[in-house]
């Protein structure tokens, strides 16, 4: 098990490497700079730009320029167009928000899916088991650039109950409507996967054995169902996570949320270098160290997976 | 390589070969050989009825996999469903426009010049003159155009990126996969290796550096980057499906015999094994049909993907949420016709992984 971390630690910190250089490689590659607008500047000026960026040298100067600081000091150097603050404040400042709407979002889904999932697969069949799916499947198929607006629509420009944008600090009535928007795609997505796994293994034998030694059915199913049940539940959560990173960008564009995701947005859309690859490396690690966290905890929670 | 498949003795003649070109496994020796019933299915492996038909020693036609199949989805209420409303949704965003052009006289990009009016926007089946009119449905976007005619032309590009992306990503996956598991052993690790790496990507927001990198002058050029970032990124899946189905092929008697008779190793995956995995890759397909339509619609909506006079749902959503307070429909109506088909071909895919792969159904 120790050996598996280890293992799969060495070969998460290359592929960080890869991930940076990728999105270098393309920054380089497209044409253009990040200087070049509307208008053209002058040739001195430019010269300058050129020379205070490292531009006029070689590209493995330039690479190295770029990857060195980020080796050493985890230093992803300074935004371009958000004037004298360094990558890494704003990823600090715009971390939280994110991470607010993106860990109650996925609280509310497993609460809400698990739920809804074992119930349904207790009652297989049952009216509560079909419109439980098609409430899952409208909420895959929804897509949350869709269900955001409308929930805004309805609840704060119609009903006035809930601010419709903005950041209001961290518990906040702003949070409700984005982590609702969020959440409801995972929230189908477990469900229906919480159904799937729950099926499968209350026909197992464990199962019929437990019932057998006479265990009360609220044990059989929280006991013993619920964990096997739940590994396609966990496996999800790596597929999730990425699931997430996107949705927030979308949610935290819909409702003007200070986060991660927007700053991406805006960075891409300024060609802010050094930020792009800031918060592009900073996903990339957060995704894979989750995905290694799953692993992990799959290994506790089934006694058959062996690494 | 070296030992040749044993001949059992009641062997088919040479004019009913024990090979189809295509890859067919020689017909169980237990049922009765009809050279007809063999031809009914050509492509494909044993199917369930014609095991049935072997266990039980009566002899019924066999119905191929894909005539099983289809009657299996028209007993799947929901997935019928999802299949009118895909076909219907396909033929109106092809023919709908020009129908309309037709009847109302609106292209989706035509602008009413009249300079007069400083709102254009009119709320469904509203006249300019605020009474009850039939010439626009879904009412009017920003500049006066259309929006049902909008709305049937994102349809179009909608799912044509959807389409297309996913034959750019069937075509990797497919010969990536086949290929890992027909080599297997180092090969296969590494490639297979490459693939979990890849999969631990945050692909998405590496396909937002390169659209907004390569951002093209020209809207078609926009497209066909959208079609190869989203194909290309969509592929893994595919791949790991594809190979698993090859490794559990590669050992039968059928490749076996194909290798025998000095089949080469390119023709062996892609004449005889690649077919046989169609069951799960049609199904797989139709589930990537609505992903990556969400994902263009995602792109779109950010503004990275479909550039304007083009539209697609997710462009016209992005353009509906500027005014949804003032006009809300501008949103719903693209919105909602989006979630209604992406619902349709999810219920459709569902269904076909029913009906084509019984094993896989969760009950």
């Amino acid at each position: 098990m120790f050996r598996f971390i280890i293992r799969r630690l060495l070969v998460t910190i290359p592929t960080i490497l890869v991930v940076i250089t990728i999105t270098w490689v393309l920054i380089k590659l497209a044409p253009g700079n990040f200087y070049s607008g509307e208008k053209r500047l002058p040739p001195a000026i430019e010269k300058n730009i050129r020379e205070k960026y490292g531009l006029d040298k070689p590209w493995y100067q330039q690479y190295g320029r770029t990857m060195w600081p980020i080796i050493r000091h985890g230093d992803f150097g300074t935004s371009l167009k958000y004037e004298g603050q360094s990558v890494n404040t704003i990823i600090a400042r715009s971390l939280p928000v994110s991470a607010a709407v993106g860990i109650l979002a996925y609280i509310l889904a497993l609460i809400v899916g698990i739920t809804a999932g074992s119930i349904a697969a207790l009652k297989q069949n049952s009216r509560y088991d079909y419109a439980s799916m098609a409430a899952a499947m409208l909420g895959i198929s929804i897509p949350n650039f869709v269900l955001g607006p409308i929930l805004v629509l309805v609840f704060s420009l119609t009903l006035y109950w809930l601010p419709p944008s903005r950041w209001g600090g961290f518990p906040s009535r702003n949070l409700i409507l984005p982590v609702l928007t969020l959440s409801a795609v995972y929230m189908a997505y477990i469900a229906r996967l919480t159904r799937a796994g729950m099926l499968e293994v209350l026909r197992s034998d464990y199962i019929r054995t437990a019932r057998s030694k006479g265990l009360s059915e609220k044990d059989v199913v929280v006991r013993h169902a619920l964990r096997g049940g739940l590994m396609p539940v966990v496996s999800y959560t790596g597929p999730a996570l990425a699931f997430l990173l996107t949705g927030t960008v979308v949610v935290e564009r819909i409702f003007a949320l200070p986060g991660l995701g927007n700053y991406f947005i805006q960075a891409s859309l300024n060609r802010d270098e050094p930020l792009i690859i800031g918060i592009v490396a900073f996903i990339a690690i957060t995704l894979l160290l989750m995905n290694l966290l799953v692993d992990i905890a799959y290994a506790f929670l089934d006694p058959r997976v062996r690494y | 390589m070296a030992e040749k498949p044993p001949r059992s003795p009641d062997a088919p003649k040479v004019s009913e070969p024990a090979l189809s070109p295509r890859g067919t496994p020689p017909q169980s020796p237990l049922s009765p050989v009809d050279p007809v019933a063999i031809h009914v299915a050509p492509e494909m492996a044993i199917a369930e009825a014609d095991v049935r038909t072997a266990e039980e020693g009566a002899y019924v036609r066999g119905t191929s996999l894909w005539r099983d199949a289809w009657r299996r989805l028209l007993k799947n209420k929901l997935a019928v469903f999802g299949l009118v409303v895909v076909v219907l949704i396909t033929v109106s965003s092809i023919i709908g426009p020009s129908v309309i052009k037709s009847a109302t006289g609106f292209t989706p990009d035509f602008i009413p010049s009249d300079d007069v009016r400083l709102i254009k926007s009119f709320p469904p089946f509203t006249g300019p003159d605020g009474n009850f009119s039939w010439t626009h449905p879904m009412g009017t976007d920003n500049a006066g155009r259309d929006q049902l005619a909008r709305v049937l032309q994102g349809g179009q590009i909608s799912l044509f990126v959807g389409v297309i992306s996913t034959l750019v990503s069937l075509l990797i996956g497919v010969s990536y996969g086949a290929i890992a598991g027909y080599v297997g052993g180092r090969v296969d690790n590494l490639m297979m290796r490459l693939v979990d790496v890849l999969y631990s990507l945050p692909y998405i927001i590496v396909v937002i550096v390169l659209l907004s990198m390569f951002r093209s002058q020209t809207p078609r050029g926009q497209l066909i980057l959208l079609f190869i970032a989203l194909g290309s990124v969509s592929w893994l899946t595919m791949a790991r499906i594809v190979r698993g189905q090859v490794l559990s092929l590669k050992n039968q008697e059928f490749v076996l015999a194909a290798r025998a008779t000095g089949v080469s190793a390119p023709r062996i995956i892609f004449r005889h094994l690649v077919p046989n995995t169609l069951g799960p890759v049609i199904v797989y397909a139709t589930l990537t049909i609505p992903q990556i339509m969400l994902t263009e619609a995602f792109l779109s909506f950010l503004g990275f993907g479909v550039q304007a006079p083009l539209a697609s749902w997710g462009s016209l959503a992005a353009d509906g949420i500027q005014n949804i307070a003032i006009y809300p429909w501008q949103l719903i109506f693209p919105g909602v016709t989006m979630a209604l088909t992406l619902f349709s071909l999810n219920f459709l895919g569902d269904g076909l992984r029913d009906a084509l792969d019984p094993q896989m159904r969760t009950v």
